[in-house]
């Protein structure tokens, strides 16, 4: 289930601006991987590289080694959307389909590609997808009902169920609870702690409680300054990170003591 | 920051200083406003109802004069006495070479604005939009002359290859001839409404929320799939909006089909048959040798196809009111 991803070298740029520049980093299997940092260093741009979203935006390009165990996501003859069936996404914003029920949003990802499923088999997928998300209860009685009449922490719920029904290898995921309430957000990170067990989790956040609560490994990007691209500065186990980080400029963004 | 709120600006001269955030006054600017808005508002209206009123009565007047049944004559003498006239043709010839115009029209705009949205290069799609644009601000005597002139010389081949395939339907069967018929006028108004079609089809695919694009792109949707999942269900009701757009253009145009047909009172077996007639075009060729009566009768055909023109008008709303409750 759960893949390594193995990073090295990367540089991604927008146009002509080099949004990071020489990232390397290993993210461990059935784990969750914080990336934390000032905005605009870059954490958006490079767990975009890591599902091949980053080459969808006008201009974007990507250099370097991305390595899900043995296989180069940017290796030449490599699908991108096959890469993002394996390397699930979920956003800042919650972005169910409007059109569709709750059921064909999470549905959505197993219909791709010509997918053919019977419909038995999809009803299976679907609840076992809304379990895991935590939202089965909630809407078990309205599955018909569009998605977009959710709360804001349901549709979040829902659109990580839809990542997970297509059983990626990997979720990223951007910001997740940024746009919730505390408890949203609570429940949100008990998923996270529960779908470690069977995915390899990386998640951006700005809330240094977040990463401290959900993650394992802990990375903090940084910039030299405007219009410089950001780096990695270290990747380390959490608590390492939050107690005793090896580099200074990581003490001093967790700790409120920045720029 | 220069922010003034409104409630300090100055008074006009010659007000008196209305006693400031008390009680609320009218200030002579705004009663102006109002009043000239309400009458303008009044105004439409009588102009309007004055129309309506002059229509009704010239069309009332040709009716009771007719000889014939209004719906299901095959002829159209307004000017002989007693005068007898029938739209049925002219109802046929117009709904046929709309719904042919829109077959051709409305897949091959989606299909254009698609590309000049999400598929081409920026490098081609702003030239092309371009283009598109300004076709669609070409007059209709233009594209009538262009019928006439290129289109109907050329059509033979098509028409043959039609028969040869579908002839057997009956509706596409051809006999030599010259190419003036519903089917040609189908084609011609197809080309254009397409780009009007194309134009804001287009501009509704470009609005389509990149967060919804890109969540299908996260699954692993291919570009068309993309396609499929975000941006025609958020168009889908642009997209009706501009192919009645289209419909009306087409059902009320009237130059280029005068162009191009050559009009008959009867209603051939196959579509590319020559002859028929559109209410329109029946409208322009026929007004300048009409009588009183003959006139009221081009006025009463006038008022059948506005209440068509309201009735499709009608059911695109109906169809985009039942898909409310889906969008976001
Ligand atoms: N679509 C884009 N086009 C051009 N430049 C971009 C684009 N998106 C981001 N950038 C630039 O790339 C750099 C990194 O942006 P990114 O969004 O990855 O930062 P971030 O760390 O996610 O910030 P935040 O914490 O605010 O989300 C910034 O300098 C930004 O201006
Ligand atoms: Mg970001």
């Amino acid at each position: 289930m759960a893949k390594r991803i193995d990073v090295s070298g990367l540089n991604a740029y927008y146009g002509a601006h080099k949004a990071i520049d020489d990232i390397s980093m290993t993210v461990e299997p059935r784990s969750v991987t914080a990336f934390i940092g000032p905005s605009g260093c870059g954490k958006s741009t490079f767990l975009r590289t890591l599902n091949r979203m980053h080459e969808v935006t006008p201009g974007g390009r990507v250099e370097g080694k991305v390595m899900l165990d043995d296989e180069n996501l940017y290796g030449p003859g490599v699908d991108p959307v096959s890469v993002r069936r394996t390397v699930g996404m979920v956003f800042q914003r919650p972005n169910p389909f409007p059109t569709m029920s709750i059921f064909d949003n999470v549905a959505a990802g197993v219909r791709l590609n010509g997918g053919r499923v019977r419909k038995d088999e999809l009803d299976g997928i679907v609840e076992k997808s809304l379990k895991g998300a935590n939202l089965w209860n909630e809407v078990k009685d309205r599955l018909n009902k569009p998605g977009a009449g959710l709360s804001g922490g349901q549709q979040q719920r829902l659109c990580i169920a839809r990542a997970i029904a297509v059983e990626p290898q990997v979720l990223l995921m951007d910001e997740p609870c940024s746009a919730l309430d505390p408890i949203s957000t609570l429940a949100i990170e008990d998923l996270i702690g529960e779908l470690k067990e069977r995915f390899t989790i990386v998640i951006v956040t700005h809330n240094m409680q977040q990463a401290a609560r959900v993650s394992d490994r802990t990375a903090f990007f940084n910039l030299a300054g405007v219009g410089q691209p950001g780096k990695l500065v270290e990747i380390d186990d959490t608590e390492r990170i939050f107690s005793n980080p090896s580099v200074q400029a990581t003490e001093d963004y967790i700790s409120g003591r920045f720029g | 920051m220069d922010i003034t709120p409104a409630t300090a600006a100055p008074p006009p001269l010659g007000a008196a200083p209305a006693p400031a955030g008390q009680k609320a006054t009218t200030r002579p600017g705004d009663r102006i406003f109002l009043a000239l808005s309400r009458g303008s508002g009044i105004l439409l209206l009588v102009i309007m109802a004055a129309i309506a009123v002059f229509l009704t009565v010239r069309a009332t007047n040709a009716l009771s004069h007719n000889e014939g049944n209004f719906f299901t004559t095959f002829e159209w003498s307004a000017n002989s006495t007693p005068p007898v006239f029938g739209i049925a043709v002219l109802a046929f010839g117009t709904v046929v070479s709309s719904l042919i115009a829109m077959l051709i029209a409305v897949p091959v705009a989606i299909g254009i604005a698609l590309f000049i949205s999400h598929y081409a290069p920026r490098k081609l799609s702003t030239p092309l939009s371009y283009v598109i644009d300004l076709l669609a601000a070409v007059p209709s005597i233009v594209y009538g002359l262009w019928g006439a002139l290129f289109l109907v010389p050329h059509l033979g081949g098509l028409y043959s290859w039609l028969n040869d395939y579908f002839g057997w339907t009956g509706i596409f069967e051809y006999h030599d001839g010259a190419a003036r018929s519903l089917f040609t006028i189908g084609i011609l108004l197809a080309i254009m409404i397409l780009p009007i079609v194309t134009s804001v089809s287009r501009e509704v695919f470009l609005q389509a929320p990149k967060m919804h694009e890109e969540a299908a792109l996260a699954l692993g949707a291919t570009r068309w799939e993309v396609i499929r999942m975000s941006v025609l269900p958020f168009g889908r009701s642009g997209v009706i909006s501009a192919s009645m757009l289209g419909l009306g253009r087409a059902l009320g145009e009237t130059m280029a089909v005068a162009t191009v047909l050559s009009p008959s009172f009867e209603i051939g077996k196959s579509l590319l048959d020559p002859g028929g007639g559109t209410f329109a075009q029946n409208i322009a060729s026929s007004f300048k040798e009409s009588g009183e009566i003959g006139k009221d009768a081009l006025i009463a055909s006038g008022l059948v196809l506005f209440v068509l023109t309201l009735l499709v008008n009608g059911a695109a709303r109906l169809i985009i009111a039942r898909r409310k409750e889906y969008t976001a």
